[in-house]
């Protein structure tokens, strides 16, 4: 017998703070796998958000800088513009990019800056308790909609992807989930051609994960991944949005 | 024809490969945790294993490594 | 004898700031700093590096902080609000310990206040506009060849000390034209390496890592300590004054910038008029230079006369310097306003009445 699935070495050995059944841990793993079959190891830098995955920089294994919330895009130009050969990734959540930093995504993205965005979308703020995020859907409740987000008052979520598709900077957009095992296949996809993207230097790479929150949530892992794949996938739709070849 | 591995000390329990093993092999443990307290997953019939990974897909901790 | 040439403020700058290896460049439009990123959109691209015209101030920050953090010669410009916006920004570039160099060309505040020359901005950029026990090494340059020779050294100054460099002009530096000598093109092998920039070699235990954040407090204690000892080790080596007839002058007017300038000529004036006048002109207003002032108040001098273009920010660290040994006076202008050299030889013959 041979080992078909082991942990790829562009994960650190450092254990990950995230909560019991949390995907973004999945995530990590599908961004470093998809740089290791890459072969870009030694030209690597990414761009932890703040949130969750602030402590993103002590699980990738290559040169990572930590940017102020919503600013990641704007570090993740810098870092690249300094050095074009280098693989560049920005990894963010929901209140990061959609929230505070959505002038920074949107204008990296009409730059066409050939940078990678990994966007977990988990539509709640995590680290800090279980806010309502721009992702939150309808109905859904968080500490500051505790009867449930409704439009009049907390207005509707937002669709970064369909929102990025519109521009012409990126070169490729796409939204996939992690909620269960078909769709974590079609996500690892998508992550190596997002990086291939950039890798052949045709700009702008994005890629939005449908992700869960157990915790906040109030939710089973098992019930949370569900949710992913039923309720969050009918607000967020997933595909293709913008594919330049 | 598979085989499953688990770095115990890498598992909190979460119990998303026991629902992703299409042979429903795994459980997660009632008696046997780690040293950060949590009860981790194991596998009950490692003969039926099919070496498919898909619990190693859906392990957000990197915990299982599969062998086929 | 070096090229002399008849530039603005604002383009010497730039030309200065490209010519000391500068190979990034972030910014935004603001009155009355234009010239500095419309310099560089050209400039930049001559010399084979990256100009953007970011989406705010908060965005060029940051892509600051990138380069920067990826060892790049990397730096920014605004003026006063946009300044406002950048301060989280330096607050991180601190924390993290990267060398970049800000301009602001300061103009009249609060609020979209107005687009004059100002020197409202003492205490952001002195005191520490954005969270936390950080500083900035802030230089206060008074004319434009001032500018060129002080932005010719700032990122070596910045990377010896692995912080942020602001210089601390105002609108009437950045608009002045002036003839200036202009240094030569630094050759970027001369700039050395940063080991600890995130050029992307990094793996396993090679990895670098650019970050603030240390969520264990004597971590972060120990931080603030090495931080702070830098900036003491920064007042020792790296504090720049002029002192100009101060051993036998009765009254020392003390400014700073272009006011500093204007000083200067009323105290020449003065010493016509049989007053005898000092000046002290701090070059640079963080570390600031307490020792001067020391000396004169216990010297022969029997007042201080700080000038500035507000409504009393510097004023304090005089009197912090002079620690009540003589009386400290105030006069400024505000709102875009600027005091001459004839308006400062009044208000102290004035005074002396």
């Amino acid at each position: 017998m041979s080992i078909v699935f082991e942990k790829t070495s562009f994960l650190t050995d450092t254990s990950m703070h995230y909560c019991p059944g949390c995907t973004h841990g999945i995530a990590h793993r599908l961004v470093a796998e998809a740089l290791e079959e890459l072969g870009v190891k030694g030209h690597v830098v990414g761009v932890a958000p703040v949130g969750c995955a602030v402590f993103a920089y002590n699980y990738f294994n290559c040169d990572m800088q930590q940017a102020a919330h919503g600013r990641a895009p704007a570090v993740a130009t810098g870092i690249k513009l300094t050095d074009p050969d280098n693989i560049v990734f920005a990894y963010q959540g929901d209140g990061d990019l959609a929230s505070i930093g959505i002038a920074e995504i949107i204008h990296a993205a009409t730059r066409g800056t050939n940078i990678t965005v990994i966007f977990i979308n988990n539509a709640i703020y995590g680290m800090t308790g279980g806010q309502m995020a721009p992702t939150t859907l309808i109905g859904q409740k968080a500490t500051t909609c505790v009867y449930g987000r409704n439009a009049e008052t907390n207005g509707n979520p937002i669709k970064v992807c369909e929102l990025l598709a519109t521009l012409t900077g990126p070169s490729y957009i796409e939204r996939v989930s992690l909620g269960d095992v078909k769709s974590v296949k079609q996500a690892k996809k998508a992550v190596l051609k997002a990086f291939q993207n950039q890798i052949d230097g045709k700009g702008f790479s994005f890629v939005e994960m449908l992700s869960s929150c157990p915790t906040n949530w109030h939710m089973t892992p098992t019930q949370a991944t569900s949710f992913v794949s039923n309720e969050m996938q009918n607000m967020f739709p997933l595909g293709v949005f913008k594919e330049v070849e | 024809m598979g085989k499953v591995t688990f770095k115990k000390e890498l598992c909190k329990g979460c119990g998303l490969c026991v629902d992703a093993c299409p042979k429903k092999i795994l459980a997660v443990s009632k008696t046997e945790s780690n040293n950060k307290g949590y009860f981790i997953a194991e596998c009950l019939d490692a003969e039926k294993c099919i070496g498919c990974a898909f619990c190693a897909t859906m392990c957000p901790d990197c915990v299982i490594t599969v062998e086929k | 004898m070096a090229e002399k040439k008849l530039m603005k403020g604002n383009e010497a700058i730039a030309e200065a700031a490209v010519r000391a290896g500068c190979r990034f460049y972030a910014g935004y439009p603001i009155t009355p700093q234009n010239e500095i990123p419309e310099y560089m959109s050209w400039r930049l691209a001559e010399v084979g590096g990256h100009f953007v015209q970011s989406e705010s101030e908060v965005a060029a920050i940051n892509m600051v902080f990138g380069s920067a953090g990826a060892g790049g010669r990397a730096m920014t410009s605004s003026s006063s609000p946009g300044i406002s916006l950048k301060q989280e920004g330096i607050s991180y570039i601190c924390g993290a310990e990267i060398p970049c160099v800000i301009i602001n060309m300061v103009r009249s505040g609060p609020g979209l206040g107005g687009i004059q020359p100002a020197q409202c901005d003492y205490f952001q950029a002195t005191k520490g506009g954005g969270h936390g026990d950080y500083r900035m090494l802030v230089y206060a340059p008074s004319s434009v060849q001032e500018c060129v020779d002080l932005m010719y050294t700032s990122f070596d100054k910045a990377e010896k000390y692995r912080l942020p460099v602001m210089i601390l002009g105002d609108g009437m530096l950045g608009q002045i034209m002036e003839a200036v000598s202009l240094p030569p093109m630094r050759d970027l092998n001369t700039i050395p390496k940063k080991k600890w920039a995130t050029t992307g070699e990094g793996f396993g235990d090679t990895r670098r890592i650019i970050n603030s954040l240390y969520i264990v407090p004597d971590e972060l204690e120990a931080m603030n300590i090495k931080l702070q000892n830098i900036y003491d080790s920064m007042a020792v080596n790296e504090t720049l004054v002029e002192e100009y007839l101060v051993d036998d002058a009765d009254i020392i007017l003390t400014a700073y910038g272009t006011v500093g300038r204007i000083a200067k000529s009323a105290v020449d004036i003065l010493r016509e008029q049989g007053v005898k006048a000092g000046l002290i002109r701090p070059i640079t207003v963080y570390p600031f230079p307490t020792a001067s002032f020391q000396k004169a108040a216990s010297g022969k001098a029997k007042e201080f006369l700080a000038i500035e273009l507000s409504m009393g920010q510097y004023i304090e660290d005089v009197k912090l310097s002079v620690e009540g040994k003589k009386p400290v006076r105030f006069f400024g202008r505000s709102g875009g306003n600027i005091m001459s050299p004839e308006d400062i030889v009044a208000f102290v013959t004035k005074e002396n009445k």
